[in-house]
Formats: C-alpha cells, sequence, structure tokens
C-alpha cells in the first residue's frame, strides 16, 4: 500500500468515524426530550401565601410560546409544563413527583421559594434529574460537590452581602458597621458575605449586631441599641415590614449613618413609600437587573423587545411589576443553555451545558453583568450595580461589583 | 343537626353484605399500588393520612361539636415528633407513629383542658391561634436545635422490611394502610358503644347529658386528647411519606383544609373522613389544571357546589341515595 492509500483510507477511516460519532451525539436524548419537543417542568405558587411570585411562571410561559412561533430551539419545541404547590413544601414534593414520574419531563426549571425547593433537594438529586435555576436566593443552591443536579440563578445572599462590604472597604476602610439581620437563615446567610468579605478586619469595623424575629411587633429598640454603638455605617437586613421600620425610626431618632439597605427589602413600592420617602433619600441598595420603570433604559433595546413581549404574549401582566423582568431574564438564560444542548438532551448535558455559560448577558441584565458558570460554580449572576435612591427612585452608581 | 341511624329490615343479612362490600373494597384497596404509577400511590398514601387526620378532627368536632380550627397544630407536632426522633436519635420509623399519637394526645388533653371553658366560636378562635401561632414556635431559637429551624428536617425513606419485593412508595402505602385500619377499627369501636352516645349527646343536648350523668369535662377533654392523637399520628406519617418537615408545611392554611374536609366528607361519619380526604388531596390540582390564574376560585366554586348539591357531606349523599336504591330494589344493598 502506498502512502497515498495509506493517507486516504486513513482520511476515509477517520471521517466515518468522525459522522459515526457526530451521528451518535444528534440522537441524545434522556425521558422528555424527542426530535419535536423538549417537556419541562415547573412548580409555582399560583395559590397560597406567596401567589404573588405565580406571575414569573405566567411570564414564562409566554416567553417560551415566543419561542415556539419563531420556530423553537434547534427545531424542537417546549413543552411547559407549570405546576402550583401552593408555597407549600408537602405539596411541592407531590408536584416534584408528578413532574418527574408522571409528565416525564427532562428537568424541572425555576421551582419557586426556599422551603419548597428544600423539601425536593434529595429526591431531585437521587432521581438525578436537574434542579435548574431555582427561584430562591439561598446560597446553598450553589453546592455542586454534594447537589450536583440543582442550581441557582440569581445573586445569592452571600453575593450580596460581599457587595456591601467590598463599598465599605472601599469608600470608609475605618467604618464603624451596625447590623441589624433577621433571625434566620437567610439573615444569617447575608452576614455571612458581609463579614467573609471583611476578613480579619470584620472583628474591628463590625461594632454592633442585632438580630430581630419575623415575631417582633417592631425594631425600634434595635435600631436605638444601633445607634448607642457610635456606628456610622448601618447594614439594615431586614424583610420589607421590618425594612421600613428601621429605615423610619433611624432618621426619627436623627441618626445619620450611611445606610445600606438590603434588596429584599428595598421596594420602593412596599417599603420606601411606607418608610416615608423623604426619611429614605441616600439609601444605598444593590441591583441586577433593569428596572422597567427607570427612564434611563427609555431607548434601551432590550427593554424594548421585552415591552413589545409583554404587550403581544402576556397582556394582563404588570409591567411594573420586576417579577416580570426577572422571569423574562431567566427563561433566556435556559434558552441559551438548551442552545448549547444541540442535539445532546440529556439530563446530564443539561447541567453541563448549564455549568458552561460564559459570559452570557439577558437582555435585561445590568451591563456589565454577565454569566459564568462552571462545574465548581454553580452560582450563574454574582455581581451587582450598587443604587442610591434619590427621593424619587434609585440612581446606579459606580462600577459592577463582585464577579 | 341530627344523625339518623341506618334503618336495615333485616340486621343479619345486611350485616353479611356489609361483610362482602368491605373485604371486597379492602381487596380493590390492597390491590391500587400495582395498577398505579408510583407517584399516584404516593398520592394515595396521603389520601390515607388525611383520612385518619380527618377521622381525628371529626371525634370532636363532628360527633363533639368543639369547632377546632387549629389541628394543623396536632399534625405538625406529629409530624416533628417522628422527624426528630428519626433524626436525631435514629428511631425506627414505625416507632415514631405510636410516640406521635401519645405526645398529642397529652397535648390535646392539656390543651383540651382550658379550652373546656369556651364554647362554640370562642374556642374556634382559641384554636386558630393554635393553629396560627405554630409554624413561628416551629422556628423558634431556643427550638432550633431540634427542629432545623426554617430549613426543616428532611427525612431518610424507609425501605420495605424482609427483603418484599416491593418498592419504597408501595410499602409505606401498605404501611400506611395498616395504620388506618387499626386507627378507624379503634374509632369505630369507640363511636358506636357508650363513648359514642354520649359525645353526641354532649354535642346535641348538653344540660340534658350533665343530667343522665355524663362527666362532660371529662368527655370533652378526652374528646379533645383523642382527637389529637389521630391527628399527631397522621402528621408523623404524612412526615414519613413526604420526607420533610419545615414551619412552612404546617401553616394555618392546612388547619382549615382539615375542617373543609371533614365538612365535605360528613360530618359525625367514619366514612366520611375518606371521602373528605379524597376532596382535600384531589381538588386543589384539579382547579390548577383548570385555572392558573384563579385557582382558588376554581376551588371556592367546588366548595360551593359540593355543599349545594349534598349539604350533609359526601357521607350523606352516599347514605340516601343508598337507602334510595333499597327501597326502588326492595332488597338490602351493602352500604
Amino acid at each position: 500500500m502506498s502512502t497515498r492509500q495509506l493517507l486516504v483510507s486513513a482520511t476515509v477511516i477517520a471521517g466515518l468515524a468522525l459522522g459515526a460519532s457526530s451521528a451518535l451525539a444528534q440522537k441524545k436524548y434522556d425521558t422528555g426530550a424527542t426530535d419535536k419537543e423538549i417537556k419541562i417542568g415547573n412548580i409555582m405558587p399560583y395559590s397560597g401565601p406567596a401567589s404573588a411570585y405565580g406571575t414569573i411562571g405566567k411570564v414564562q410561559a409566554a416567553y417560551f410560546k415566543k419561542i415556539n412561533e419563531e420556530g423553537g430551539i434547534n427545531g424542537r419545541m417546549i413543552n411547559f409544563v407549570s405546576v402550583d404547590d401552593g408555597y407549600s413544601p408537602p405539596k411541592a414534593v407531590e408536584m416534584a413527583r408528578r413532574l418527574v414520574e408522571q409528565d416525564q419531563v427532562l428537568f424541572v426549571f425555576q421551582s419557586l421559594g426556599t422551603p419548597s425547593n428544600s423539601a425536593i433537594h434529595k429526591y431531585m438529586n437521587a432521581k438525578k434529574v436537574p434542579q435548574l435555576f431555582v427561584a430562591t436566593g439561598a446560597t446553598k443552591w450553589n453546592d455542586p460537590q454534594h447537589f450536583p443536579w440543582t442550581m441557582g440563578w440569581q445573586p445569592n445572599y452571600q453575593t450580596e452581602g460581599t457587595i456591601y462590604a467590598k463599598h465599605i472597604l472601599q469608600t470608609k476602610p475605618d467604618a464603624k458597621i451596625a447590623v441589624l439581620y433577621q433571625n434566620d437563615d437567610y439573615g444569617k446567610d447575608l452576614l455571612k458575605g458581609l463579614e467573609d468579605e471583611l476578613g480579619a478586619k470584620a472583628k474591628t469595623l463590625i461594632v454592633a449586631k442585632v438580630s430581630y424575629e419575623t415575631s417582633d411587633p417592631t425594631v425600634d429598640s434595635q435600631i436605638v441599641q444601633l445607634q448607642g454603638s457610635g456606628a456610622n455605617v448601618f447594614v439594615n437586613i431586614a424583610t420589607p415590614k421590618f425594612s421600613a421600620m428601621a429605615i423610619r425610626k433611624t432618621y426619627d431618632i436623627g441618626w445619620k449613618p450611611v445606610h445600606y439597605v438590603n434588596n429584599v427589602g428595598a421596594s420602593i413600592g412596599s417599603v420606601l413609600v411606607p418608610a416615608g420617602l423623604e426619611k429614605s433619600v441616600g439609601l444605598i441598595t444593590t441591583a441586577y437587573l433593569k428596572d422597567s420603570q427607570d427612564s434611563a433604559w427609555k431607548d434601551d433595546q432590550g427593554m424594548k423587545d421585552w415591552f413589545a413581549f409583554m404587550a403581544k404574549y402576556y397582556p394582563d401582566g404588570n409591567v411594573k411589576d420586576a417579577s416580570n423582568v426577572y422571569g423574562y431574564a431567566v427563561a433566556q438564560t435556559l434558552v441559551q443553555v438548551l442552545k448549547q444542548c444541540g442535539d445532546n438532551l440529556t439530563r446530564e448535558n443539561v447541567m453541563k451545558q448549564a455549568a458552561s455559560l460564559k459570559d452570557f448577558a439577558p437582555t435585561l441584565i445590568l451591563p456589565g453583568i454577565k454569566i459564568n458558570t462552571s462545574a465548581t460554580d454553580f452560582a450563574p449572576i454574582q455581581a451587582e450595580q450598587l443604587a442610591r435612591f434619590d427621593g424619587k427612585q434609585w440612581v446606579r452608581f459606580g462600577e459592577v461589583l463582585g464577579k | 343537626m341530627t344523625i339518623k341511624p341506618p334503618v336495615s329490615a333485616d340486621p343479619s343479612a345486611m350485616n353479611k353484605n356489609r361483610i362482602i362490600a368491605l373485604v371486597a373494597l379492602l381487596l380493590i384497596v390492597c390491590a391500587l399500588p400495582f395498577m398505579v404509577s408510583n407517584y399516584r400511590t404516593f398520592q394515595l398514601t396521603l389520601v390515607l393520612v388525611y383520612a385518619i387526620a380527618l377521622l381525628g378532627l371529626n371525634i370532636l368536632t363532628g360527633y363533639n361539636g368543639q369547632i377546632s380550627l387549629g389541628h394543623g397544630a396536632f399534625y405538625a407536632i406529629g409530624a416533628y415528633v417522628a422527624a426528630i426522633l428519626m433524626d436525631r436519635f435514629g428511631v425506627p420509623y414505625y416507632l415514631t407513629v405510636p410516640v406521635a399519637g401519645v405526645v398529642c394526645l397529652a397535648a390535646g388533653f392539656l390543651f383540651g383542658l382550658p379550652a373546656l371553658r369556651l364554647e362554640g366560636l370562642y374556642l374556634a378562635l382559641a384554636t386558630f391561634a393554635l393553629g396560627v401561632s405554630m409554624p413561628q414556635v416551629l422556628k423558634e431559637k431556643h427550638l432550633e436545635h431540634w427542629t432545623g429551624g426554617v430549613q426543616g428536617i428532611v427525612i431518610i425513606k424507609p425501605d420495605p422490611p424482609f427483603g418484599l419485593p416491593i418498592n419504597q412508595d408501595q410499602w409505606l402505602y401498605y404501611f400506611t394502610l395498616a395504620v388506618l385500619l387499626v386507627m378507624f377499627l379503634l374509632g369505630w369501636n369507640l363511636l358506636r358503644g357508650r363513648v359514642g352516645r354520649s359525645l353526641v349527646a354532649i354535642r346535641d343536648q348538653p344540660i340534658a347529658a350533665e343530667a343522665m350523668g355524663v362527666n362532660s369535662a371529662l368527655y370533652k377533654s378526652l374528646a379533645f386528647g383523642v382527637s389529637a392523637m389521630y391527628t399527631g399520628v397522621a402528621g408523623a406519617l404524612g412526615a414519613i411519606a413526604v420526607q420533610f418537615v419545615a414551619p412552612d408545611s404546617f401553616n394555618i392554611f392546612l388547619s382549615i383544609t382539615f375542617l373543609v374536609g371533614i365538612v365535605i366528607g360528613g360530618l359525625a361519619s367514619i366514612p366520611g373522613a375518606i371521602y373528605g380526604a379524597i376532596f382535600i388531596q384531589f381538588v386543589p390540582n384539579i382547579a390548577d389544571q383548570i385555572s392558573k390564574a384563579a385557582p382558588w376560585a376554581i376551588y371556592g366554586v367546588f366548595l360551593i357546589g359540593f355543599m349545594y348539591v349534598m349539604p350533609t357531606g359526601v357521607a350523606g349523599a352516599v347514605r340516601i341515595a343508598w337507602a334510595r336504591i333499597k327501597r326502588k330494589t326492595g332488597g338490602a344493598g351493602p352500604t
């Protein structure tokens, strides 16, 4: 055999092998995926105490409808099966089992709420079905070593804590910090992020730490106690009702620290208005998504597209509700993951592609923030921008902080 | 309200028929896990769990006339007793069920003592307070070491014993079914005799009951204790089936759901507990499938519909239907 012949046959064999392997790769499916559709499960509190969040499931259903009308993903239609758990953990278990065992979905996407996701955490990982982009801010979803089938999406509470710490270290290295936090996993999570980032200095910089219980009638005594510590920086880690009380009391007793309010308790409508807009001037919080009511985005293409989408596919949806921006952005991220999956729609590959996002930016995320994940990093968004309240709206300032 | 004892022309034939019907029903119930998927088996297990809880509440509210809006609290106590025993002390799951029952019996009896002074709506409010405070009590800092705080406790699912060739879901179903049969037999024994008559007498004619020598205070507290015990046993079984407990699992809505269950199923009726359990397990799912926008409105329509069509609950409707069939055929059908 001549060298030429050898070369040719080698090339042919290599070509055949390549062709065969790519043909194999083309036809890789797990339960829930076929040539025609991708079946996705979703658990939302359409009823119950957290039903206000139900709009996230609705906006996502609308977004997938749009994707389907535009030809689907790699030619496959999305079949979005969204069910109600009423924000009840036992019901969430029942619904997760329904989606996995009865409806046979490829994976569960955006199940909402820390209690509900905790309830199904073990089940999903035992079944090896992805529990993808869960809608909660707890840090525990970023644990690929023990729970390789679960991934969060939004910046978690610890990330937010580190961002406040970074800003304090940059602007007030000799700060005397007072912290108010809710005494549960959420409050402690955020506080941990703050303390970790301050590092060895945490002990000296934090001069007072006071907690409250959700059953407390007010946080007035806590605020007075924090003021008494002589602090000049106040980190307010509280849910809306308590956040509003803390803001008002701080102003009323004449305490004027640099006041950081955590994202959970920074809504204009449910916190700042009740606290008093004039008392809220100068507050600092974080943001990672574009605000549909912010005039800065009037000519932004992403925001224009979103308004057009809302008008066409979800006209009942409230365009002032940040949850509709959020749901849209997460759905975009999922579409990116599924595009990356190509024709290999196994559960393993869905997780692999979700953990291989590189510099992805949903159109409604703040400029400068990118989604990056890896096999050891299951926390998609880890950067936020600070914003200061000017008496009317949150005005973003400085650069994006975080990773 | 009045309860009519079932009328029968020929008691012995009636009994024979009834036994045949019961055995047939039991056979079907036993065969179910092999006819449906594991997910459906899990749902049916929850129906059995709710049926036990509803029978408990029915003893108190249906038979004894004391309205409780806080039975979710006893359900929670039962669930947490089982979860803590399994998680912290490695107690086998089957032992946690009787312990949960005993703990709730004591808790219910103790709560029943002061509640004796409260009648009707006032008692409803007191129990409402119990139900509404329970999730916060479970989050309490000092209990966190045991309860796991808001994070709750994850429980490991039990394997079938003796190498039985069935899966975990099927085993849990049979285990729950066995507990249900024992609890229903106990309940039936308790309610058809002197105790049952005393409870009903206190409900309908408290003064006459006292005059006839019924110790009203004792019976009322006992009813509370036994009722809580049933609900606690159900809570323990529910925790084992769901494999997770957290304070948010036991909010006030659970207590209200139980009350809905006994009214829909049929007050003061033992089979009513099962009908009610089927309602509270499946109707919310149906409502969600009909409308995502307003599942509660659909649920409400179902509730009103049931109340309008079957004012004495499903059990009452079944009773009336059988009576009609019997009158028409002239024979004794099974009940």
